[in-house]
Order: structure tokens, then sequence, then C-alpha cells
């Protein structure tokens, strides 16, 4: 049990995706603008990553992996170079089904979610959680936790640089840096606020 | 090479730079500019997918139906760079492994995917392909110049040969540690974009309110 909440924690502030490896920046900087959106975003991120990392754990490890294919008899076969592929495509496909899963039974959810899903395929944070798993070599357990919890780190980077921008309408901003400038010397501020977490040893 | 086609190569790189204007494909380049060398690499790497899928992409956009594009695109897109990625595995290891995600996460780059759906979609594979390289030279410039002061500020060297004498070797250089750590990347980010639109006027931004540009007339 430890162990999982130790990755939760690491994936969430130590390694945040966001702050640290930069992941998922064009959204985190283009919808940022307003807390409301930018909660609505990371529940969405959260919940995508959240499905497919998992999902992807489970394709890697019973299917691509150097040997995964022993119980079809075909032990000698490695197929991860088509790895990459494969997660976008699974990524890709997940959020069409959760779109229209949530059209479907939660209405009030997706009209919440509703333009963000698609974005979110593109979103390089999706994309890199499960090439993260593949390369640590996540369980499948562990991939569920780390799903969830790297989800959760970058909705809290995207909901704090909403806070901080919607604070910046009142101040008075060079001209050259006015809009995107401000929110790149934000977001590193944030950054370097992160980075006192860094030195947690779990 | 006529007009259009060195507008379409040269206008990326400096008056609609990709990274500070157009706010593409800041995600997956960031993070490697710590060093000079796995920068080159990864705008190189960057470079080459984004010119051959625009070129691809344009040589079949009559072929594809509207509704399914998307997905031929990032096939392709998905090709290009797991071709990339094993060739940077097989000749360049060491640096691939420094690379780690990020030659991947080139898929999931905004600027391959934006180039396609905007340009490579309504214009000939020519023409496709200068614009994408255009596109990649830019982003290049914007990560050539991060990584480059990153590494000689962060640790005195470039690629690997010393310039500046650290102090601890018995030099005179104290680095600066904040280069090496993943802020300082947003930092310089900023101040290129405050310069040039300092220096091309015409890319600045509206402020969001008007009560702002009030205050400030009344102060000057």
């Amino acid at each position: 049990m430890e162990h999982y909440v130790n990755l939760a924690i690491k994936a969430i502030f130590i390694e945040n995706l966001a702050l640290s490896f930069f992941l998922g920046m064009c959204t985190f900087l283009a919808i940022s603008r307003k807390v409301s959106t930018a909660i609505g975003l990371g529940a969405a991120v959260i919940v995508v990553q959240g499905v497919t990392v998992p999902l992807n754990a489970l394709i890697y490890h019973n299917l691509l992996k150097p040997g995964a294919l022993a119980w079809a008899g075909l032990s000698a076969i490695d197929l991860s170079f088509l790895g990459l592929i494969t997660y976008i495509g699974v990524i890709a496909a997940s959020v069409q089904v959760l779109e229209m899963f949530l059209d479907r039974y939660a209405p009030a959810l997706y009209n919440a979610l509703g333009i963000f899903l698609p974005l979110i395929t593109v979103n390089c944070a999706i994309l890199a959680g499960s090439l993260f798993m593949v390369e640590r070599d996540y369980g499948y357990a562990e991939s569920v936790v780390y799903g969830i919890s790297s989800g959760a780190g970058w909705a809290l980077a995207v909901v704090s640089l909403a806070a901080v921008r919607e604070r910046l309408k009142y101040s008075d901003v060079p001209d050259g840096l006015q809009g995107l400038g401000i929110t790149f010397v934000t977001a590193g501020l944030i950054a370097m606020a992160f980075l006192a977490f860094s030195g947690i040893q779990l | 090479m006529n007009a259009e086609a060195k507008k379409a190569l040269i206008e990326p790189i400096v008056e609609n730079n990709p990274v500070i204007l157009q706010v593409l494909g800041i995600c997956s380049a960031l993070a490697v500019t710590s060093r000079l060398l796995p920068s080159l690499i990864m705008s190189l790497a960057l470079t080459a997918v984004i010119a051959f899928a625009c070129l691809f992409i344009s040589m079949v956009r009559k072929a594809v139906p509207a509704n399914v594009r998307i997905i031929v695109q990032m096939t392709i897109i998905a090709s290009l760079v797991i071709v990339v990625d094993q060739l940077l595995r097989a000749y360049l290891p060491e640096v691939s492994r420094q690379l780690s995600v990020f030659v991947g996460l080139i898929i999931t780059n905004c600027i391959v995917l934006g180039r396609a759906e905007a340009f490579s979609m309504k214009n000939g594979p020519w023409l496709s392909f200068l614009d994408g390289l255009g596109h990649g030279l830019g982003y290049s410039a914007i990560l050539i110049i991060v990584a480059t002061v990153r590494e000689l500020f962060g640790t005195g060297a470039l690629l690997g040969y010393q310039l500046l004498p650290l102090k601890s070797a018995g030099g005179w250089y104290e680095p600066n540690g904040l280069m090496v750590l993943a802020p300082s990347a947003f930092f310089l980010i900023a101040a290129i974009i405050w310069a040039v639109r300092e220096w091309k006027p015409a890319q600045k931004e509206e402020p969001e309110f008007r009560i702002n540009i009030v205050h400030r007339q009344e102060v000057s």
C-alpha cells in the first residue's frame, strides 16, 4: 500500500507532468484563462489519463513487450516498435468512446467536459503518461495509480495557473510581455515553487 | 524558387514562429533543452518528421475523405516518428536515452498536426514540404537558443567543451544552478517572446481589459 501512496505523491508533486516535464503545454497555456474552464479540463485529463494508461499497460504487458506473446506460443516475437502507433490509437479511440458514453449516460458531465475531450487526444501529457508507464515498467496496479495521479498533478497545475492568471488582469504588464509572455513567466514561477518538492525522498 | 515558396519557408522562422507566436509545439521540447546536443538532435528529428509528414499528407490529400482525415494524418505522422525513433536508437543510443520519451511525443506535437491540417490539406506537395521545413526551422531556432543559454550558463560548457572555466576547477565562473532546472526554460522563452515582440511590434497582444489602458494613459 505504502508503495502506491508514494507513487501517487511522486506523480502529483515531484514529477508533475506539466511543471517538471513541460507536457501538455499547448493546452496548459491556451486554456488557463479562467478557473472554471481549467477545472473542467483538469477533470477531463484525470478521467482520460485514468482510462488510457491502464489500458495501454494491459496491451503492453500482454501483446507488445518482448516475449509477451508467450501465451500464444510466440515467445521470440518483439513488437515493442509498434508501441507508439498503438498507444496513440488507443488514446484516440478511448477518447472517442468516452465522449459517446458520456453523451449518452452522463449528459451533465458531458456538457462540462464536452469541448475539452477531443482536444485531449493531442495533449502530450496523455501520451507521455503511457510512455512513462512503459519506460519505468509499471505493473498493472501501478499503472492505474500512476494514470490517475499524474492526471491529478496536471489538473492541479492548470488550475493554479488559471487562478494566478485571473489575478493578472489587474496588473500592468509591459506591452511585449502581454498575454503569452507573462503566462510563461507565471508558469515558470509556479514550476519553481513545485521544485520545493523535489528534495523529498520517498 | 518563387515568392510563394520562399514565403512558406522563411515566414515561420521569425514573422510567424510556431512556438512564440502560434503557441504550438511547446509541449514536447522544453525538457530536452538543458543540453545543446539533445536539442540539436531533437530539432533535426522534428524538422525531418514535419517536413516529410507535410509532404506525404499533401500527396494523399485528394484521396482521403474528410471525416477520417485526422486518423490518416496521425498514422502518417506516427509511422514517420517510429522510423526516426528506431534510427536514433540504432545509431545514437546515448542521445536516444537522454531524449527518452520525447522523440515519441513528436506525434502529439501540435505543430505537426497543426500544419498538416491548416496547410498541407490545401496546398501541393512541394509547397507543403517547404512550409513544414520552415516550421521545423522556426521551432529549432527557439530550441537551440534556449539550449545554448541553458547549457552555457548552467554548466559553463557547450557540447562538452568547457568555454567558461568553472570555479570548482580553478577558473572564475560560478555556474548558475537555476539554468539546469526546468523553470529557467519558461523564463528564457518569455524573454525571447519579449525581445521578438519589441522587434516586431505587430506581434504584441492587446491587453484583455480596457481599464488597464485608461490607467496607463493617466499615469503617463
